[in-house]
C-alpha cells in the first residue's frame, strides 16, 4: 500500500499556499522567465488495474469543486455523463473488452479528465494572456477571469478534454486541485479512491511506485503492462498505469501517441509570423511606391479629352482592340 | 470610329460594365456617376466590418495584438462579436456581389492590362489600354474577396463553437481555424492593396462618398465606360442628353 497522505494541520501557518504566481512555467500568450528553481514535479498515477469503478473520484471531483452535474439520462451504459463536461472534470468511460488472446472480458475503467502535460497544447493554443498557467510542479491551471471562452484551448488539447461553459463562457478542465495540492494535500480524487487506483506524490515516487504495480501485473500475466507518460507532449503529470500499455487506445480511445497537433503547431507558429510579416511588407509596399512613384493624377488634358468627348468634338479616337498590341501607339 | 450620336443608343446593347446608375453629367469639368447612394451605403457598410473584423481578428490571431481587444470591450466581448461582425459582412458583401458582379466578369482588355501592370506602376498610364468600368486590378480585389470571404464563413462557422460546436469534429476545427488564419491574412492584403490604390489614384475616394468621379478621371483611368457612357446617356437619370 503507497503511505497515504496525512490529514492537513489545523495551524495557520499549514494554510499558506506553497506554490503561486512566482512559479509559474509558461503563462499562456506571454513571456514569463521561468523561475530559477523549479518545484518537485508532482503527478497523479490512475492504477487502471486497481480501478472497481465504483465512481467515488468523480464525485468527490464535484464536492470539493461545489459543481453539481445535470440529472441526465441511462443511455443502457456506466458512462454518467457520456462526455466530459463543463462541471464533470473528471469522468469514468467504461470499455468491454474481448482479449483475443485469452478470450476473456476485460472490463477496461479508465479515469479520464486533464493529463497536465509538460507540454501543454491548451496553453500553446490560447491567445489570452494569463488564462492558463502552467507551474513549475506541473500543474496546468485555467485562471477564469482571463479566459474570453473562445474555445482554442479544446483545438490545442491533444487528449480532448477542456469544455466551455455555456454560463459564464469560460473553459473548464481538472485543475489536479491545485489549491489542494497548495496546501500539501493531494487531489480530491486521489483522497476519496477506495482502492488506491489514484495515488498522488511527486513525479518520481509515481513512477517508482508504477514500476512495482507494473511487475505485479507481469508476474499475473499481463505482458504488455506498462506505464503511459506519452513523451510527444514532454510527459505528464497524470500518469496510467495500463494492463495493455501497448495498445492504449483499447481504453476508450486514449491517443497511442498524443502529440500537439501539427496543424494547431503551424497556425500557433509559421503562420503567425509569415502572416504578420506578408501584412507588414504589403503596406510598406504602398507606402515605397507612393513615396516613390508619386500620386498618380489627372492632368488638365484628361479633362478637356473628357470634355471633348462629350461634347462629341474631336476627343482621341478609341484604341484598337486588343489582340492587336502592334497597332496601338 | 463609333459615331457619338446619342440617337444611336437603342442599337447598342448595354454593355455588362455599365452599371445602373452610371451616367456622364456634360459641364467643366464634366462629372460621371459611378455609384449609386445604395451602393455606397453597401461598400462602406461592407468595409466598416471589414475592418472591425480585422481588428477583433487581429486580437485573437498573435498575443502582440490581444490589446485590440480594447476596443471591442475585452476578450470576452471580442470572442463573441467578430463571428456577428463576420454575418454582417457576409450579407452586406453577398449583396454587393449581385450588384458588381456582372461589371467585374473578365474582358479582353484584361489580359493586355495586366501584361502592362508595370508600365501603370511606373506611371506610364498612356501605354494602358482602354479598359471599363473596372480594370483587371479591380476585379481580381472583387473576385479575391468574393472567394476569400466564402472560405471565410465557412471556416469561421466550424470554428464558431457557441452555435456550432456539435457540427464538425475537433481535427476538422483544427484546420477550420488555420485556414480562416491563412485566409484573414490574404484579405487583409487585398484590402491593403484596395485602399492604397484608392489613395494613390488621385480622385478615386469620391466615386464612393460622393458617387462621383470627374469625366479626366473617367477619360484616365476607365476610358472604354466613359465612351459607353457618352454613346448611352443614362435614360433613367434625367431627359437625353441634348
Amino acid at each position: 500500500m503507497f503511505p497515504p497522505i496525512p490529514n492537513p494541520s489545523l495551524a495557520p501557518e499549514a494554510a499558506k499556499p506553497t506554490f503561486g504566481e512566482k512559479d509559474i512555467l509558461r503563462r499562456s500568450a506571454s513571456e514569463v522567465t521561468p523561475p530559477a528553481q523549479r518545484l518537485t514535479e508532482v503527478a497523479k498515477l490512475i492504477d487502471v488495474s486497481k480501478c472497481i469503478g465504483c465512481k467515488a473520484c468523480q464525485a468527490a471531483c464535484l464536492e470539493w469543486n461545489n459543481l453539481t452535474e445535470e440529472i441526465g439520462f441511462n443511455h443502457g451504459v456506466y458512462d454518467n455523463p457520456m462526455d466530459l463536461t463543463p462541471n464533470t472534470f473528471t469522468l469514468m468511460r467504461f470499455t468491454e473488452w474481448e482479449n483475443p488472446e485469452t478470450e476473456n472480458l476485460e472490463w477496461l475503467i479508465r479515469k479520464d479528465g486533464c493529463m497536465h502535460c509538460e507540454d501543454p497544447g491548451c496553453l500553446k493554443a490560447c491567445p489570452s494572456p494569463g488564462a492558463i498557467v502552467q507551474y513549475s510542479n506541473g500543474i496546468v491551471d485555467f485562471q477564469h477571469e482571463n479566459c474570453i471562452g473562445c474555445g482554442y484551448c479544446i483545438k490545442g488539447c491533444p487528449f480532448n478534454i477542456p469544455r466551455i461553459s455555456k454560463v459564464d463562457h469560460t473553459a473548464y478542465k481538472c485543475t489536479l486541485c491545485s489549491d489542494r495540492v497548495a496546501v500539501g494535500q493531494g487531489p480530491a480524487c486521489q483522497k476519496a479512491c477506495p482502492t488506491q487506483a489514484i495515488v498522488f506524490g511527486t513525479k518520481d515516487e509515481m513512477k517508482g511506485w508504477a514500476e512495482g504495480r507494473i511487475k505485479d501485473l507481469k508476474s499475473r500475466g499481463y505482458e504488455n503492462a506498462g506505464l503511459y507518460d506519452p513523451p510527444g507532449v514532454g510527459g505528464t503529470h497524470v500518469m496510467y498505469v495500463l494492463q495493455h500499455a501497448d495498445q492504449p487506445s483499447l481504453y476508450a480511445g486514449l491517443p497511442d501517441n498524443p502529440r500537439i497537433s501539427p496543424i494547431v503547431e503551424t497556425w500557433k507558429g509559421v503562420t503567425k509570423y509569415v502572416g504578420l510579416a506578408v501584412m507588414g511588407f504589403a503596406a510598406a509596399a504602398g507606402f515605397l511606391h507612393y513615396v516613390v512613384a508619386g500620386p498618380n493624377k489627372v492632368a488638365p488634358e484628361d479633362e478637356e479629352n473628357a470634355e471633348k468627348l462629350v461634347d462629341g468634338t474631336g476627343a482621341p479616337p478609341p484604341a484598337p482592340p486588343a489582340g492587336q498590341p502592334e497597332g496601338r501607339v | 470610329m463609333v459615331a457619338i450620336d446619342p440617337h444611336a443608343r437603342a442599337a447598342v446593347p448595354v454593355p455588362d460594365d455599365v452599371e445602373p446608375g452610371d451616367a456622364v453629367r456634360p459641364g467643366h469639368p464634366v462629372q460621371v456617376k459611378r455609384y449609386t447612394v445604395g451602393a455606397r451605403i453597401n461598400h462602406w457598410i461592407t468595409a466598416i466590418s471589414l475592418v472591425l473584423l480585422a481588428l477583433s481578428g487581429m486580437a485573437l490571431f498573435t498575443p502582440k495584438l490581444f490589446f485590440l481587444t480594447g476596443l471591442f470591450g475585452g476578450g470576452q466581448w471580442t470572442r463573441a462579436i467578430h463571428p456577428w461582425i463576420g454575418v454582417v459582412l457576409f450579407v452586406s458583401f453577398a449583396i454587393l456581389f449581385i450588384r458588381f458582379w456582372r461589371a467585374n466578369l473578365p474582358a479582353r482588355e484584361d489580359v493586355d492590362w495586366v501584361a502592362h501592370s508595370a508600365d501603370l506602376l511606373a506611371g506610364r498610364e498612356e501605354k494602358m489600354p482602354e479598359v471599363g468600368k473596372y480594370n483587371a486590378g479591380q476585379k481580381g480585389v472583387f473576385w479575391a474577396m468574393s472567394g476569400l470571404i466564402i472560405v471565410l464563413i465557412g471556416s469561421g462557422i466550424v470554428m464558431w463553437d457557441q452555435y456550432f460546436y456539435d457540427l464538425t469534429t475537433i481535427p476538422q476545427k483544427r484546420w477550420a481555424i488555420l485556414v480562416h488564419a491563412v485566409a484573414a491574412v490574404c484579405i487583409i492584403c487585398v484590402w491593403i492593396i484596395h485602399v492604397y490604390a484608392a489613395i494613390w489614384v488621385k480622385g478615386t475616394i469620391g466615386a464612393m462618398t460622393r458617387g462621383e468621379v470627374t469625366g479626366g478621371w473617367a477619360w484616365r483611368h476607365h476610358r472604354k465606360w466613359l465612351r459607353e457612357l457618352v454613346r448611352k446617356p443614362d435614360p433613367g437619370a434625367r431627359g437625353p442628353a441634348e
